[in-house]
């Protein structure tokens, strides 16, 4: 019974913070799964986006312009993978890693220092941990709600549109694409671009959520991104069809694996071994479909009834 | 108008795996010609093709469409002069996307491609018309999946969407190749249909022989890289399978090599 109660207390603060990152896990959803492209920059352009609002917003900037920008920085990031692999012939994970290190330099030039803080009380912020369990308005679940739905909503709009429609188009078959006149190299970077603002918008939120940016608080979003987006194909695939609700089921997805990351913390285990119980899911999610062709290749069916002719 | 000047291409030149795969191909197609390609394995036919549509660049020679030199020009900005149909019905459409997005991204062929609404209610209903043409049934799945259509269904599709935004040329690459017989039939059909209506150049490379002869008003035989017979207008119509063969046997002096084109006589 105390577990259950530890459970329910954590609970408003796993949702939030699962809210956050599903902003995130959308950007990982638009590279991994429209573009096709596993692009790894994510890692460096979250840390990207945290440093630059934390920045923005010490200096006194406004704050809902600071994510304006930490979203910008983070579109320019996706820039610089983009022209890595469609400029130079970079192979787009190689491209992503390039750009996701050399972030890490950047990241610590922005700060100044590997960890800067950003105190609630001294400062007004879009959303802070402190505020997870007021019944109020500023409480983050109800302000990363609507940016989420927001965002989803736009999402969905822009994948309508001539332009949106051609990023998808090059995810889903480049010969076709450029047959149908489709700059596919323009629309990588584009996809990539916005991915990476996504995810660089995430992070300005986590940052004031958590009152720090750090270097390293992109370390292994990637991993946390894929487990969102299969987790949300998993549960929901087979009800959510309309790609809104698509985008909505990959943030839930993200929802769920902080609620069972907190489960499992509660329930004793240790924490430092967080990130490998996380890396071996996504290991045998991602395997999962592979292992299904498999057994089928192996185990093929007896007719049913009948004898088998010649 | 189409002008193929002196194109050669060598594949992997200097190494051991080099191929001269076009010797100098020299090709000119008015407005309304349409021209059939036949020629052994490794002759050079679907070269000439993705030489014409961009794929790869011309070692030296040059492309001209209507006036427009399209040499250089890389293969999505060609897009806007060409209507193309692959082999593989996987290749010409969008597996993911649903069949009146994939109309709609052809529809847009050679237009920038802005921030307006990717398919209107307007062309919904003309696409629904369209479709009722190729009498596939399509008129009523104008959103599902083109995933799930079978390959005869997706080339039908693919020569609708090259032909949608009126090209200057159609390139057709043994398109019906992968199909079987009967739906072969209503592809090639509904292809020489839209070509009539549209008045379209159009090449079209064929293993079938009997198709070769029958369809459109010229016929041209490739071997190894080079155009060794070329015959149009009344002298085509008289043409018979024997003739031909024995004429690629006169210009190459050798026997016609392609199993495929045997056992479709």
């Amino acid at each position: 019974m105390e577990i259950l109660g530890q459970l329910i207390n954590a609970l408003p603060g796993s949702v939030a913070q699962g809210l956050i990152w599903g902003i995130m896990a959308i950007g990982v959803y638009v590279t991994y799964r429209i573009l096709d492209v596993a692009d790894l920059t994510v890692d460096g352009s979250f840390a990207t986006g945290g440093a630059v609002a934390v920045i923005l917003i010490l200096n006194g900037c406004n704050l809902w312009l600071a994510m304006l920008i930490a979203f910008i920085a983070g579109v320019l990031t996706g820039a610089i993978t983009g022209l890595l692999h469609t400029l130079m012939g970079i192979p787009p994970i190689l491209a992503g890693i390039l750009t996701q290190l050399s972030l890490y330099s950047i990241n610590l030039k922005l700060m100044g220092k590997a960890n800067q803080s950003v105190n609630v009380n001294q400062t007004d912020l879009l959303v802070s941990l402190r505020w997870v369990k007021e019944f109020a308005f500023h409480n983050p679940l109800i302000t990363v709600g609507i940016v989420l739905i927001v965002l989803i909503a736009l999402l969905y709009w822009f994948f309508g549109t001539e332009m949106g429609c051609a990023i998808r188009a090059t995810g889903t078959n480049l010969n076709m694409s450029r047959a149908q006149g489709i700059n596919t190299n323009f629309n990588k970077v584009l996809g990539i671009m916005l991915s990476n603002g996504l995810v660089a918008f995430s992070g300005a939120f986590l940052a004031q959520y958590q009152g720090f940016a750090d270097v390293k608080m992109g370390q292994g979003a990637i991993v946390i991104g894929l487990a969102a987006v299969i987790i949300g194909e998993a549960v929901f695939g087979k009800i959510f069809k309309n790609f809104a609700l698509r985008l909505l089921s990959v943030a839930l997805g993200s929802v769920i694996y902080y609620i069972v990351i907190q489960a499992v913390i509660t329930l004793g285990f240790d924490a430092n071994l967080l990130k490998l119980l996380s890396a071996a899911i996504v290991a045998i999610f991602l395997a999962i479909p592979y292992w299904k062709r498999e057994y089928n290749a192996k185990h093929i069916r007896k007719p049913k009834g009948g004898k088998v002719n010649a | 108008m189409l002008d193929i000047k002196n194109v050669e291409k060598t594949f992997n030149p200097g190494t051991i795996n080099e191929k001269k795969a076009l010797n100098g191909i020299n090709l000119h197609l008015d407005e309304g010609d349409f021209v059939t390609v036949i020629g052994g394995n490794g002759a050079g036919k679907s070269t000439m093709l993705n030489m014409v549509a961009g794929v790869y660049p011309v070692d030296c020679g040059s492309i001209v469409i209507d006036g427009v030199d399209v040499t250089k020009l890389p293969e999505y900005k060609r897009a806007k002069y060409l209507g193309r149909v692959f082999q593989d019905p996987m290749t010409g459409t969008a597996a993911d996307m649903q069949i009146e997005e994939n109309l709609a991204l052809a529809a847009r062929r050679g237009n920038r491609r802005t921030l307006r609404t990717g398919i209107t209610a307007k062309e919904r209903k003309e696409y629904k018309e369209l479709l009722k043409i190729l009498d596939l049934g399509l008129e009523e799945r104008l959103t599902a999946k083109v995933g799930l259509l079978s390959g005869g269904q997706r080339q039908a599709l693919t020569l609708l969407m090259a032909t949608l935004k009126k090209p200057k040329v159609l390139l057709l690459d043994e398109h019906t190749a992968a199909l079987d017989p009967k739906t072969a039939k209503k592809v090639l059909d509904i292809t020489e249909e839209i070509v009539e209506k549209n008045n379209l150049i159009t090449i079209m490379i064929t293993h079938n022989m009997a198709d070769a002869i029958r369809v459109g008003n010229r016929l041209i035989m490739m071997h190894e890289g080079r155009i060794v017979v070329d015959i149009k207008g009344e002298e085509k119509k008289k043409l018979t399978i024997e003739q031909l063969l024995s004429m690629f046997e006169a210009s190459s002096g050798s026997q016609f090599t392609s199993d495929k084109v045997m056992l479709s006589k």
